[in-house]
């Protein structure tokens, strides 16, 4: 195909790219400074933009030095993968949606193409129009790349949130027979007061509990919405068949449960999880007995 | 039998017979969709609410049943509709307590807290609309009241 | 997936006497009118024969509505009236949450556990004073 040669004495389209790459660094890494995806992310100086901006054209040239345009496994793009899923974390966490994180990432192209055209006007058009395909490719992999990254960290965030959720798991410990106990531990939100309600209540069943006691000891704070649920709780439990105790009520919780005027109406209160305890043994009709430590004070 | 396998069904809201397969229809479609048995539960109960709704204010009516997706997550939306004489004071319709058919008077505001979305269009004189969604894994709940 | 969700039941709903204590099981879903008939059924039952306590044991019940659960409540009131008392026995976990969210926590209403914790309830002497009543917080 003579009509290739008519540009010069070139290479493939992919080396032509990685040249132009090589050749136009400087000013490719100046124009991605300007645009929001580099400006808005590297705020401290536009030097620094331009330094991110060079790494990634250094490793565009590489990939395409490799002749893997294609492939974003390819090894030149390891070099940028973390400042690239630094990118787009600090997009996402500035509000973007990942399609606007996707198109910031796309209008990365346009100025690198521009200039490969102003570089390469005495190309022959078929010359041209492969160069810029080529370097569609390219950019189109770099895009992906960076995606893919994104959506990895986004991934390893959920297991992360998904392996604390499994620690604050909601324990049903039978205290006694027909008395069961659930410490909660942590803030409970709606999602997670609904899991301790539906496992307090399968317990009761399981263990045909005539009581069941929530202790809240290690839950900071009580708003109206925890204390909804903890009245929600109580009223579930009463419907079928069993009563429910609250424990654990610190001063400073009872201070706030006075101070915002929440009605904890019918829920039974205790201070401690062993006042509860005896209350609910005293109810089944079983008597502790205190014995004194030296043993004298038996009856 | 009215209750076909599936989820996507039309079925007729005109005795307290057509309650029962309602109900029966709701909690088939929603176990088959993969709601737990507690959101299986509160699903079929806001259905049973509404239908007798749609018998006793709307006169009998319908009720469809689809499948509809958000985001990957899959959802289960009922439609009850009635050519009623609709609801006249919608607000007060939903408060709790208000009650027009002898009831507990648990039923529109009742249903709307055991479902994610709620809505009702009401047109005195030609009919009432109430759709409800539900979904699987539930996003995050944008529900203010309590 | 709904292995209990049995075939809806049409007409009457069995009662059982065991002494002074009627014996009513509810299962799978039941029609309004069954309801209704039910409840008619007691108190006559209950005014014919004096009886004292009724237990209407609700485990095989999958979902209680507004309209069922008020049946429930005046069921309870009425036999209250013919100097009986009732308590209702089993509710599923499922069908309580359901409900208190539905915003009935029919708090004059007597619960146990299974029909055992219902019928030594019923043993017990009345409580007069209701602090001292086990389940039977006032709204």
């Amino acid at each position: 195909m003579p009509e290739h040669e008519a540009g010069g004495s070139l290479g493939t389209p992919t080396h032509e790219v990685r040249d132009f790459l090589r050749r136009r660094r400087e000013q490719i890494a100046q124009r991605w400074a300007d645009e929001p995806l580099f400006r808005t992310v590297f705020t401290v100086s536009r030097d620094e933009a331009v330094e991110a901006g060079k790494a990634v054209v250094d490793a565009l040239a590489q990939v395409a030095d490799a002749q893997r345009v294609e492939d974003p496994d390819a090894a030149g793009f390891s070099a940028v993968r973390e400042q690239l899923a630094r990118m787009g974390a600090a997009r996402s966490r500035a509000g973007l949606s990942a399609t606007q994180v996707a198109s910031e990432l796309a209008a990365l192209r346009p100025p690198v193409e521009n200039l490969l055209v102003a570089d390469l006007d005495q190309a022959s058009p078929e010359g041209l129009r492969e160069c810029s395909t080529t370097l569609t490719v390219l950019m189109g992999t770099l895009r992906l790349v960076a995606m893919q990254t994104a959506l990895s960290e986004v991934q390893a965030l959920t297991d992360r949130q998904r392996l604390q959720l499994l620690e604050v798991a909601t324990p049903v410990i039978k205290l006694w027979d027909g008395i069961v106990a659930v410490p909660l531990i942590g803030t409970l939100d709606s999602a997670r007061s609904q899991v301790v309600m539906e496992t307090l209540l399968n317990a009761v069943v399981e263990q045909h509990a005539r009581f069941a006691i929530l202790d809240i000891t290690g839950v900071p704070t009580v708003d109206s919405l925890v204390a909804q649920h903890l009245m929600k709780t109580v009223a579930a439990a009463r419907l079928m068949g069993a009563e429910c105790v609250v424990s654990g009520i610190r001063p400073a919780i009872a201070q706030t449960i006075v101070h915002l005027g929440l009605d904890l109406g019918t829920v039974k209160t205790r201070a401690s999880l062993a006042d509860a305890l005896g209350y609910c043994l005293h109810e089944l009709g079983t008597n502790i007995v205190h014995t004194a430590p030296d043993g004298a004070g038996r009856r | 039998m009215p209750t076909a396998a599936g989820v996507e069904a039309r079925l007729p809201i005109r005795s307290d017979m057509d309650l029962v397969w309602v109900r029966q229809h709701v909690r088939q479609a929603a176990a088959q969709l993969g709601f737990g048995l507690v959101d299986q539960t509160k699903l079929v109960t806001a259905a049973s609410e509404l239908a007798r709704n749609t018998l006793v204010h709307g006169g009998g009516g319908l009720m469809e049943a689809s499948h509809v997706t958000t985001g990957g997550a899959d959802g289960l939306r009922l439609a009850f509709s009635d050519s009623g004489p609709g609801i006249p004071d919608l607000d007060r319709a939903l408060s709790d307590g208000y009650t027009s058919g002898g009831g507990l008077g648990m039923g529109l505001g009742g249903a709307r807290r055991l479902v994610h979305d709620f809505e009702v269009e009401s047109v005195p004189g030609s009919g009432t609309t109430v759709r409800v969604t539900s979904w699987v894994t539930r996003p995050p709940r944008q529900r203010e009241d309590v | 997936m709904s292995e209990g969700f049995a075939r809806p039941v049409a007409g009457h709903v069995p009662v059982l006497r065991l002494g002074d204590v009627l014996l009513v099981t509810l299962q799978g879903d039941l029609y309004d009118s069954t309801a209704h008939q039910l409840q008619q059924d007691l108190s006559e039952t209950i005014a014919r024969n004096g009886v004292t306590g009724v237990v209407i044991d609700i485990s095989g019940v999958e979902i209680v509505d507004s309209f069922l659960g008020r049946v429930l409540a005046e069921t309870a009131a009425q036999t209250e009236l013919l100097a009986a008392r009732t308590v209702v026995a089993g509710m599923r976990p499922a069908v309580a949450i359901t409900l208190v969210e539905l915003g009935l926590t029919l708090p004059g209403l007597r619960t146990a556990l299974t029909t055992e914790a219902a019928m030594e309830l019923l043993a017990q002497p009345i409580v007069t004073s209701r602090s001292g009543g086990m389940r039977e917080e006032s709204p």
